[in-house]
């Protein structure tokens, strides 16, 4: 019904501070799969706290969308911090590996090239591959994957999408308490 | 001290007074704890299912969460329905399931099921306890989270090795400090202004309250509000015994089954004020039209709800009652509301005196609801089913300051014989009745057995009219070809069953003689039952 509201969709970042407790990832995963809602990616981390984990999930929505799915977060007992990073003000970041099939020298330069023009790392080498390790953000990785794929790429694993915020802000500001009292102009 | 005495000693600390359950091998232990406690009230429900219905009409008669016991496997699965309807009319409860030892969990040993992954979906919170020594705090904040914020039912598993552990030391936590959990409870001062300000310029305004008015237990404070600025109230289905039907305020429920005239408020109103109700399906059928029509303020104390179904111009998070209050802390807005209410008064008072249809040789529902109702206690608790015989109830039965309990949310049959059990042992002065249709009453009859047992005077009004009156209604129209697997050959003689479980019968077919026949139904003393002999081919909406 939501979608009805607003036909345009983007990709939303959210961050999650949860208690590390069994079965809290997919307490998570489930409220976006009930509510019929794709997650492109997530990641799941230890933080500087111990007992808290990170959870990063990027999903392809509207802002209602997003901001319903963000309260029903909020309302499971083992989350803490629901936050909605954007592009601007976070960092976004991904990791990836990705094995190539360079059977002579000609390929093997090539492959090498790309990996240096990219700053990205040959982590292993055997007579018939190259294993290329990439950090960056969501566009870099997909370019180079991109032209890999003409050298034939035998696998391929790669992590989601990993955020954290510009300068001073971080997760730890936004309480659930504060957002539930913070009426700017809508409680969303 | 045992695992298991823990979990009783804790309950004893909360101040539980009755547990409905369903014994099994591995909740012998907690249920042999619970014997040398005889100051616990204990009532073997049937079926596991009804032990969650029990505890909701416990909880919400006695406004405590309703606690419910049941062993592993199937046990627990079947309690999975009781909870899911608990879960969606936001009924405070705490379920316990025995399971299997821990040392097993995960190997499909006999009866054991993964019930907390289970009931996730629709728990507002479960506890896999592994260790007998968090029992304690596990209980606590259980009680904690099924009462308080939206309450919901939680599930505590323990395995029966937990349950046979013993415990280094047993202390009762005084505090509850979850950090992922802090409901809010006062409304923000702004926005309190500007629902103020909004009432006071409107015209036309309605309120429209559901069942979290009853679970903040803000019925005095709506009714001030209501009362002091003149605003007529429209109600859910779960919030319909909130105003007695002859308030002058009172235009009915709304709804696809609602009154006409609560339907014909909430068309023409210029301020919606929805107090504790999430507006779903049944209660506004097109929400976008109600937004695009008129301003809406929506008061909730769960910030989830606030855009889910309806996008509110005014949103207001925090318990209701505190809310209610500081709005009349600034004094009742004063309305503009007399034409309106002048309006709707005169299609509320034709809707009330309209007269029911007739057919020889039965009796019509409304019919009988007027009478009975008319005849009940000021206090009465009305347990109705699922089925035409809740439409019918909540369209005609007179309400006056009591109950009126059903499963609003889930919608689930055979809901009103238990949870009628547990109202009644939660309220034992109270006069309590159930009513429920002939296809209801048999998903719950065997609940007799627990009536009986409890020696509980309860008084049942079933409609029978040998069919699933609702879906018949709905395959008689387009796109369906005509009622199909829903006639109920087959069902027994009910003064037969009832004269089984030892509870004297009356059937009615006779509108005539239906005043002496309610007279003496309610007059005697004990269990009784009405049948009501109502044609198949009766609607809701005749």
């Amino acid at each position: 019904m939501n979608k009805t509201f607003d036909p345009e969709k983007k990709l939303y970042t959210l961050s999650l501070l949860v208690q590390d407790i069994p079965g809290v990832l997919s307490q998570v995963a489930r409220l976006f799969s009930r509510k019929g809602y794709n997650i492109e990616s997530i990641v799941s981390g230890e933080t500087s706290q111990p007992g808290l984990t990170r959870i990063t999930i990027v999903i392809l929505g509207d802002e209602l969308m997003v901001n319903q799915i963000t309260a029903q977060c909020r309302k499971l007992i083992p989350v803490q911090v629901v936050k909605i990073l954007d592009e601007e003000t976070s960092i976004q970041r991904e990791f990836a590996m990705i094995k190539v099939r360079a059977e002579d020298r000609a390929a093997r330069d090539e492959v090498i090239q790309m990996a240096n023009i990219f700053r990205a790392n040959i982590i292993d080498v055997s007579r018939e591959t190259l294993t290329v390790a990439i950090f960056g953000d969501k566009s870099k990785t997909s370019a180079l994957i991109r032209l890999l794929s003409d050298f034939g790429i035998l696998e391929m694993a790669k992590t989601g999408t990993l955020a954290i915020e510009r300068g001073l802000s971080s997760i730890y500001d936004d309480s659930k308490l504060r957002t539930e009292y913070n009426y700017g102009k809508n409680v969303l | 001290m045992t695992g298991a005495e823990a979990l009783i000693e804790s309950l004893l600390q909360e101040q539980v007074e009755h547990i409905f359950g369903y014994a099994g091998a591995t909740i012998c232990p907690a249920v042999d704890a619970l014997k040398a406690h005889p100051e616990i009230g204990y009532t073997l429900v049937r079926t596991e299912q009804n032990a969650g219905h029990a505890a909701s009409g416990y909880a919400r008669i006695s406004g405590k969460p309703g606690v419910c016991m049941v062993t592993s496997g199937p046990g627990a699965t079947n309690l999975i329905t009781g909870i899911a309807t608990a879960y969606l009319d936001s009924i405070p409860m705490v379920a316990i399931t025995g399971q299997v030892p821990s040392y097993l969990l995960g190997r499909d040993i006999f009866q054991e099921v993964d019930i907390t992954g289970a009931v996730a979906p629709f728990s507002k919170h479960s506890y896999l306890v592994k260790d007998a020594n968090d029992i304690p705090r596990v209980v606590k904040e259980a009680f904690h989270i099924a009462s308080t914020g939206r309450p919901g039912p939680v599930l505590i598993d323990i395995p029966i090795d937990v349950q046979e552990q013993s415990l280094k030391r047993f202390a009762y936590p005084a505090e509850v400090n979850i950090r992922g959990y802090k409901p809010s409870v006062r409304g923000n001062d702004l926005q309190i202004k500007r629902v103020v300000d909004a009432i006071a310029q409107s015209k036309q305004p309605l309120i429209c309250a559901g069942g979290g008015v009853w679970l903040a237990d803000a019925r005095e404070e709506l009714l001030e509000l209501a009362e002091g600025s003149e605003i007529p109230v429209v109600k859910t289905m779960m919030g319909l015994s909130l105003l007695p039907t002859d308030h002058p305020l009172n235009m009915g429920m709304i709804g696809a089954h609602g009154n006409h005239c609560a339907n014909q408020a909430l068309a023409k109103a210029d301020l919606l004020i929805m107090v504790g109700t999430r507006a779903a399906d049944r209660a506004v059928v097109d929400p976008r039209e109600i937004q695009r029509r008129m301003a809406t303020i929506h008061i909730d104390v769960d910030p989830a709800e606030i855009g889910k179904n309806m996008q509110a111009a005014i949103p207001l998070v925090g318990n209701v009652k505190v809310i209610l209050r500081q709005i009349l802390d600034r004094g009742a807005p004063v309305t503009n509301s007399a034409a309106w209410l002048e309006q709707l008064t005169d299609f509320r008072r034709a809707e009330l005196n309209r007269r029911f249809p007739h057919r020889e040789g039965y009796v019509f529902p409304g019919t009988v609801l007027r009478k009975l109702g008319a005849r009940l206690d000021d206090d009465a608790v009305v347990c109705v089913d699922v089925g035409q015989n809740q439409i019918f109830t909540c369209k005609y039965l007179p309400q006056k300051n009591g109950r009126l309990l059903t499963s609003g949310g889930l919608g689930t049959m055979g809901y009103a014989l238990p949870a009628a059990v547990g109202a009644k042992v939660a309220r034992p002065d109270r006069q309590t009745i159930v009513v429920c249709g002939d296809g209801s009453f048999q998903m719950a009859m065997n609940e007799l057995a627990a009536v009986r047992a409890g020696g509980l005077n309860l008084k049942i009004v079933l409609f029978r009219n040998h069919t699933l009156g609702l879906v018949h209604q709905i395959q008689g129209s387009a796109p369906y070809h005509g009622p199909f697997g829903v006639a109920l050959d087959g069902s027994p003689d009910f003064e037969t069953i009832a004269q089984a479980y030892g509870i004297p019968s009356l059937t009615v077919r006779d509108e005539d003689r239906l005043d002496g026949v309610l007279d003496q139904f309610l007059a005697a003393p004990g269990c009784g039952l009405l049948i009501c002999e109502v044609h198949p081919d009766v609607g809701t909406n005749d």
